[in-house]
């Protein structure tokens, strides 16, 4: 790809790039948030049609303004959201063969089971993946249904393959599963791969060559060989990033959140005991899958206990419903951002009056919206949201700035403790800075914070102590300033 | 990322009339009606449409209140089917007064949208299919109660029965003009000030727009939607017991008819003033329009059967401005 530019009303998305992926070879793409990468990589798919600039394969200029010129040219693109490419009520092999049997059936009415499935099979041998076909796409897991996307662009004879940010979903092996596969695809059938992704201990595992992006413009581009994260980070901001993890010292007080033998319906959650005293900041540490969303779900009542007791400040509180949940003083930041924690359809303003809309209103309920909005004004200002103003929709902020919505909208509940569900997930690094402070700032008050995260990095930054989790239950305590990364994926690969 | 782009004039254009389309079509029809036909601008006309969309705003009003937390009340004709059997019934078969009978009337449907709540809330059928069986029940209750008949004054029972109960002179006044041109237009300022003043009108369109959000923000959205579908089967009983003041009988089926139009009001009000949403001013215009519409047409000679060819193409029209731009 050569000089690509292409604008939206009002913004220049892309000025300038070139981009070139080598048949065999597995090309990085990086970038922090809005830098660029999904717009390249969807002008590659044929999605936009009025960008400028040339694209060449194999030296020839080729025409690709439709996803089905892409597709012609052997394009093909996983992206994030799996389900979204999958019919979760067809099998295995249905999903693999989509494409064919929507484009290639030609004259033919009739579907031919047996070699439907075979064709399946013989693509899923290919890859060495072990897999049902006749499995429904809706009883698959996460890393599975990535699995038959990338069959589905393998039957199609991809030349290119390009993967975003595939393994945001996936546990350690699925991760390592993927890699595999990854590298079997470019070493033995000559496709060229493009790796996007925020985590960069994966580019060097497996990238030869990496391009950075920056606000729409190529920043460099280098082989992964004798490059650092640390050069990869200041690239990628454009300037120093001096400290990571702004850990705060905090006076610890008294116990503010104590859990006993929680256990969620069907064992989602299973004998799980906790504190959180005032002023602290504990990790629950563990892979993905290993029940802590669950944890942080049960904890507010959005998912149905079995038996267990939760004391705040001593006294027991029943949760049944988020909604007591919050009235007893807890606050949940969920996992999926968008659609568990903001309306993206509505202003700043009605997003940050959310969780405590009671205090703007007056006589049998009328709100005073001038103070609801001065109020969002504030927070605004205090969080450092990038906004034009308080009425901007929800749904024009950025990554970062949207979970710093999610954060606010509890600010004035007054909450004793706050939980944080995978917090920087998809955030750049940036905005993630500001969410440590955030938390940090927080606990300054003396609030209690509970941290899930898969990020070992994260919970070795900035908690206190923390709790590893495996197989829906903790089952590990640690105290931070003791511990390492290596303990703690220990415990949480299920070591004794 | 976030600056916002200049809106090209064409664009602007196309916004416009997204927005006003539904009052513009109001004003050129009326204009239009107006010099094709002077006597359809006389105030006595004026009157007379809106006399005649008052019933079906009424109970548009309760769907659109059913819309806000993305549901849907189909079962509002039959909610006024027997407002209307049990208002009239209690008065000719019973002999109650005023207050008594429309008090029983608004209970018995009370019942009815609790019993949506449950169905939808609680067991947790999709709201169309919920209200589509209640649509079957309530019809089915309504005409049971009252024997398959029609029950108006000094009609015997079925069982022979005689009967001497009158219909209250004050209720007899809610049917005509100006009280239910009134009674619309009160109904219709109360949950406009309900769905935007109020933090439960906040909460209603919150739950609508992102149930999952709002219930892990700790609004309550259990109760929230159940507010919505007994309000909604209030104001149909309200639209119940006009229409019973204006027949002054209790018919099969009686509010039946209004169940469409109703749904046609709330979904052509959508769009009015860029609300993007179900809301209260919006659904009295979309009913205007239609009112003016079938209006105009009858004074035309159109016969009152091809009417709905027009009304079904204004309600098309409308949805497309409203979905086009979504995508």
């Amino acid at each position: 790809m050569k000089n690509i530019a292409i604008e939206f009303p009002g913004v220049k998305a892309l000025q300038g790039v070139d981009f070139t992926v080598h048949t065999g070879r597995i090309q990085a793409l990086i970038g922090a948030n809005g830098a660029g990468k999904s717009t390249l990589m969807k002008i590659l798919a044929g999605a936009y049609s009025h960008y400028t600039g040339s694209i060449r394969m194999d030296g020839q200029e080729v025409d690709i303004h439709t996803p089905r010129a892409s597709k012609a040219q052997g394009i093909e693109i996983v992206f994030q959201e799996v389900d979204s490419a999958l019919v979760p009520s067809l099998s295995v092999a249905e999903n693999i063969m989509l494409d064919v049997m929507v484009n290639k059936m030609g004259g033919r009415q009739w579907i031919n089971w047996a070699e439907l499935h075979r064709s399946a099979q013989a693509v899923l041998e290919r890859m060495g993946v072990q897999l049902e076909t006749r499995l429904l796409a809706q009883e698959l897991s996460l890393a599975q249904k990535q699995m038959i996307l990338i069959a589905r662009a393998l039957c199609e004879d991809a030349q290119f393959l390009v993967l975003d940010e595939p393994t945001a979903p996936l546990s350690i092996a699925e991760t390592r599963e993927l890699f595999r596969l990854i590298k079997e695809l470019a070493a033995n059938h000559g496709v060229g791969v493009v790796f996007i992704s925020h985590r960069l201990p994966e580019i060097f595992e497996i990238c030869e060559e990496v391009t950075i992006l920056r606000d729409g413009q190529v920043v460099t581009c280098q082989p992964t060989a004798g490059l650092t994260s640390l050069q990869v980070v200041e690239w990628m901001l454009g300037h120093r990033f001096s400290e990571t993890y702004p850990k705060s010292q905090v006076p610890i007080g008294g116990p503010l959140l104590e859990i006993r033998d929680l256990t969620a319906r069907e064992e989602q959650v299973r004998q799980v005991s906790l504190r959180v005293n005032a002023g602290e900041i504990v990790g629950v540490a563990g892979l993905v899958g290993a029940g802590k969303t669950e944890l942080c779900k049960a904890i507010f009542g959005a998912l149905p206990v079995k038996h267990g007791e939760i004391r705040l400040r001593g006294a027991p509180i029943r949760v049944r419903t988020p909604h007591q949940a919050v009235r007893s003083g807890l606050a949940l930041v969920p996992e999926e951002r968008r659609k568990e924690g903001i309306l993206v359809e509505e202003p700043l303003f009605v997003n940050l009056s959310l969780s405590n809309l009671a205090i703007f209103a007056g006589f049998l309920g009328f709100l005073r919206k001038a103070a609801e909005q001065l109020a969002a004004r504030r927070i605004v200002a205090e969080l450092a949201i990038k906004t034009p103003s308080e009425q901007q929709k929800v749904a024009y902020l950025s990554g970062g700035n949207q979970q710093k919505v999610v954060v606010g909208k509890w600010l004035n509940t007054d909450a004793d403790v706050y939980i944080f569900d995978e917090p920087t997930k998809g955030v750049d690094i940036g905005a993630k800075h500001e969410i440590f402070v955030l938390i940090g700032k927080l606990a300054a008050a003396g609030k209690g914070i509970l941290y899930a995260s898969c990020e070992l990095a994260e919970i070795l930054g900035i908690t206190d102590r923390t709790y590893v989790m495996y197989d829906r239950t903790i089952v590990k305590e640690l105290v931070t300033a003791d511990t390492t990364e290596s303990e703690i994926l220990f415990y949480s690969t299920g070591g004794k | 990322m976030a600056a916002k782009a200049q809106t090209p004039i064409r664009l602007q254009v196309v916004n416009f009339i997204t927005q006003w389309g539904t009052v513009l079509t109001i004003l050129v029809l009326v204009v239009f009606f107006a010099v094709w036909m002077p006597p359809f601008i006389s105030p006595s006309n004026l009157l007379t449409i809106l006399r005649s969309i008052s019933i079906v705003t009424v109970i548009a009003i309760g769907i659109t209140l059913s819309l806000t937390v993305n549901g849907f009340d189909l079962s509002v004709g039959s909610v006024a089917t027997l407002a209307d059997a049990l208002v009239i019934s209690a008065f000719v078969w019973y002999e109650f007064g005023l207050l008594p009978a429309i008090l029983i009337a608004l209970g018995g449907c009370l019942m009815v949208g609790l019993l949506n709540s449950f169905l939808i809330v609680k067991l947790r059928i999709p709201d169309l299919l919920a209200t589509l069986s209640m649509l079957f029940i309530v019809e089915g209750v309504a005409t049971t109660y009252t024997g398959g008949g029609s029950i108006s004054e000094g009609m015997p029972r079925l069982d022979g029965t005689e009967t001497f109960g009158k219909l209250d002179p004050v209720f007899k006044a809610i049917g005509s003009a100006p009280w239910i041109i009134v009674i619309m237009l009160v109904v219709v300022l109360l949950v406009h000030l309900f769905l935007n003043q109020t933090k439960h009108g906040r909460y209603l369109y919150v739950v609508g727009g992102n149930l999952e959000a709002a219930r892990l923000s700790g609004i309550p959205v259990e109760r929230y939607r159940t507010l919505a579908y007994v309000l909604s089967a209030l104001l149909a009983a309200l639209g119940g017991v006009i229409l019973a003041s204006r027949i002054g009988s209790s018919q099969i089926n009686a509010g039946a008819g209004y169940l469409m139009p109703a749904v046609a009001a709330a979904y052509i009000g959508f769009s009015v003033g860029g609300a993007g949403r179900p809301n209260a001013m919006g659904t009295l215009l979309g009913a205007v329009l239609m009112g003016v519409l079938e209006n105009g047409l009858v004074m035309m000679s159109v016969p009152y059967y091809s009417l709905n060819i027009v009304k079904g193409g204004v309600l098309a029209i409308a949805l497309a401005s409203t979905y086009f731009r979504k995508k």
